[in-house]
């Protein structure tokens, strides 16, 4: 094997042999199940057992059983928004091969969150429905938006100028928003909550309609993994092994806007975690993206259910929007990412 | 060797009419600054004829006008003008030194910096006056030195440390959203409103502190104008021209940071003027003199006219950062295209 080559096929660490991932991907399986449990459990009001089962069976007799009783739907959309968030950053680090991207980075999250603002504000929607539609097509325009500018010149979409677009675009949407938000006060302290990211105050009422669009998302964004390999090798050698290279990339890039979008519908913009969560199952266990998809997805609902807890635990009596402690954890790992990377000159 | 005098009087000529259109440029922003200055203490929600204005500005008291044009219109203006100097000034002298239009202190983070702490200061801590402004200059040069540290890796490249600021701002937003959302909701539009960027509510006893921090810092950068422009042409040529770069750049850095942080601390981050100022008026000539000063010109006429625009244009009245923000967006998208396909700087 010459040089280069050894360079290209990084070591994982946790091995490449197809036993050692499936013992891997069990083994975060149950991290996962475990930790849905310390979310139940764990909160700003400490809780007993039993009003955990007396939660679980469907009573709310006791403060600690109806405190326990709202975490259910709370680490349930935990999990579909972590899971949602980390297979869409995967997807979009692959279909752009830009280790930089990140639907909070690439101005994805801030698209939908412009377009619900301006639906809220203008057309009056409130169903949820509406909701999950326009942030889709929020997020979708501005994935197509910033992704042409960051390709325009030379070298196509290098990590700089996609970052640099995408940082660009949520700086002018954020100020559109506010622009659209200010002048109505009646919305603006529900638009600002929901602007931060958060799985706080969730229902399973304001869940259920995201599901089918999640659903879909997962489909195409698991299926599109091959497709992401041989987009790993290059346009023109994909095209060379018979891959239609537009429509994999199409394909794969309107799994996660369907992911990304709905996310944000109902959680509001969670940045970073899209980011974090593939580079680190890469280091474990290599580029494959038929695995490292499924991993991004569950390591994704992982780190997202931690941080909700970390958010609960360590403002006690108040909370911190996980939205904020993504940022927190994900910001100092975009820097480490940047200073490792050898970035090229504009 | 002499060289052919026809070239020469080519290069004469040629220089001549740069310093000619230098001058001249120099001038026309210089007036439309006053013109818009007039128009700014003439018309508001009613106008004032000049000789009243004139009247108001030596010290009389003129019934109907003195209360208009001496209490709202002149700290107002007056604040436009300063905020917008300063912001342009530190904006285009950090595109300068990094060699990169989009290496403005909106984007790498110094503003965010100075903005995180001013918030901290008035949410948290209820301080108000010129404290703000003392600890979100410290805060600002805080975070540009730890940016330019965390960039640091064999010499600083201008690209690295563009992404490093997009990843501390992230952090920094993230922090400020947190604090606004324990701020209690009656502050909730005012803290909005400032941190898009307003000159509402403006006094003269805000207006020195300005004053001062723009003649000592803006006073700073103007003595280095000559170094600046070898930093223009590379660290090495600037070197093999007599120039201490390390010396150059850290006072650069402090002048910037200095004027960006005390008028962010005053007025808010006003969203894009930092950023537009510089390309703006390296439009407007090629060479034949700094572009430190057209750039301030620049930033100020940008502030005026969005404050005025913001307050009486618009069907609803909106702060200047909500002008500036949608007036710079299409430009900033088009700057980096434009970036993109030349490969060019200021």
């Amino acid at each position: 094997m010459s040089r280069s080559a050894k360079q290209i096929t990084r070591p994982a660490l946790l091995g490449r042999s197809n036993t050692a991932r499936s013992a891997g991907f069990a083994g975060l399986v149950v991290a996962l199940v475990l930790l849905c449990a310390l979310s139940v459990a764990v909160g700003t009001r400490s809780v007993g057992w039993e009003d955990i089962a007396a939660a679980l069976t469907g009573h709310v007799d006791s403060i600690g059983a109806a405190a326990v009783s709202v975490r259910i739907p709370r680490t349930f959309l935990a999990l579909l928004a972590g899971a949602s968030l980390g297979l869409a950053g995967a997807v979009m680090q692959g279909v752009t091969r830009n280790p930089l991207a990140d639907p909070g980075i690439l101005g994805v999250n801030m698209g939908a969150s412009l377009a619900v603002v301006i639906g809220v504000a203008w057309f009056q929607i409130s169903s949820a429905q509406a909701y999950i539609w326009v942030a889709i097509l929020g997020a979708g325009g501005a994935a197509v938006f910033v992704y042409t500018i960051g390709s325009l010149g030379r070298g196509g979409a290098t990590p700089l100028k996609l970052a640099l677009a995408g940082a660009a675009t949520s700086v002018a949407f954020a100020s559109l928003v506010i622009a659209v938000v200010l002048p109505r006060n009646d919305i603006a302290g529900g638009i600002r909550s929901w602007q931060i990211g958060g799985v706080g105050g969730a229902t399973f009422e304001r869940i259920y309609p995201v599901l089918p669009f999640l659903a879909v998302g997962f489909l195409v964004s698991l299926l599109s993994a091959r497709k992401l390999n041989s987009l790993a090798l290059g346009d023109e050698l994909a095209a060379g092994l018979g891959e239609r290279v537009a429509i994999a990339r199409a394909m794969a890039a309107l799994g996660a806007i369907l992911l990304c979008g709905a996310t944000t519908a109902v959680c509001g913009p969670i940045g970073f975690l899209g980011l974090v969560v593939p580079h680190i199952f890469r280091l474990l266990i290599g580029v494959d993206h038929r695995w490292l998809l499924p991993f991004s997805a569950i390591g994704g609902a992982c780190l997202l259910l931690l941080a909700d807890m970390l958010g609960r635990v360590i403002a006690r009596p108040a909370e911190l929007e996980v939205g904020i402690v993504t940022a927190a954890i994900g910001a100092p790992f975009f820097i480490w990412i940047v200073r490792r990377q050898r970035i090229r000159e504009l | 060797m002499t060289m052919p005098s026809s070239t020469l009087d080519h290069i004469v000529s040629g220089r001549r009419l740069r310093t000619r259109r230098y001058r001249m440029v120099l001038g026309l922003l210089a007036a439309v600054v006053a013109a818009f200055f007039v128009l700014a203490l003439m018309v508001g929600q009613s106008v004032t004829p000049a000789g009243d204005v004139l009247r108001v500005l030596m010290g009389e008291n003129v019934p109907g006008a003195s209360f208009a044009v001496g209490q709202l219109r002149l700290p107002r203006a007056l604040m436009c003008i300063l905020a917008g100097l300063s912001f342009g000034l530190g904006g285009v002298a950090f595109q300068i030194m990094l060699r990169n239009p989009l290496a403005s202190p909106d984007i790498i983070g110094i503003t965010s910096g100075a903005s995180a702490a001013a918030v901290f200061c008035i949410v948290v801590l209820s301080l108000s006056g010129p404290i703000v402004s003392i600890v979100a200059v410290i805060a600002g040069m805080g975070v540009a030195l730890a940016v330019y540290g965390l960039s640091f890796r064999n010499g600083v490249a201008g690209t690295r440390l563009i992404l490093v600021g997009i990843g501390v701002s992230a952090m920094l937003e993230s922090f400020v959203a947190y604090i606004l959302s324990q701020a209690p909701s009656w502050s909730l539009q005012e803290t909005m409103r400032w941190l898009t960027g307003s000159v509402n509510g403006a006094q003269m006893a805000q207006a020195l502190p300005l004053l001062l921090a723009l003649v000592v810092f803006g006073g700073l950068l103007l003595s280095r104008w000559r170094d600046l422009e070898a930093l223009r042409m590379g660290d090495d040529m600037a070197a093999a021209l007599g120039v201490r770069v390390a010396v150059t750049r850290v006072l650069v850095i402090v002048g910037a940071v200095g004027l960006i942080a005390s008028a962010t601390a005053i007025t808010g981050p006003i969203a894009f003027v930092a950023f537009l100022s510089g390309p703006i008026a390296a439009r407007m000539v090629k060479s034949g003199g700094s572009l430190l000063v057209l750039a301030a010109l620049v930033g100020a006429i940008l502030v005026l006219v969005g404050d005025y625009v913001g307050q009486f244009v618009l069907p609803s009245r909106y702060p200047v950062g909500v002008v500036t923000g949608a007036l710079g967006a299409p430009y900033l998208i088009y700057l980096i295209v434009r970036v993109n396909r030349a490969g060019g700087s200021l």
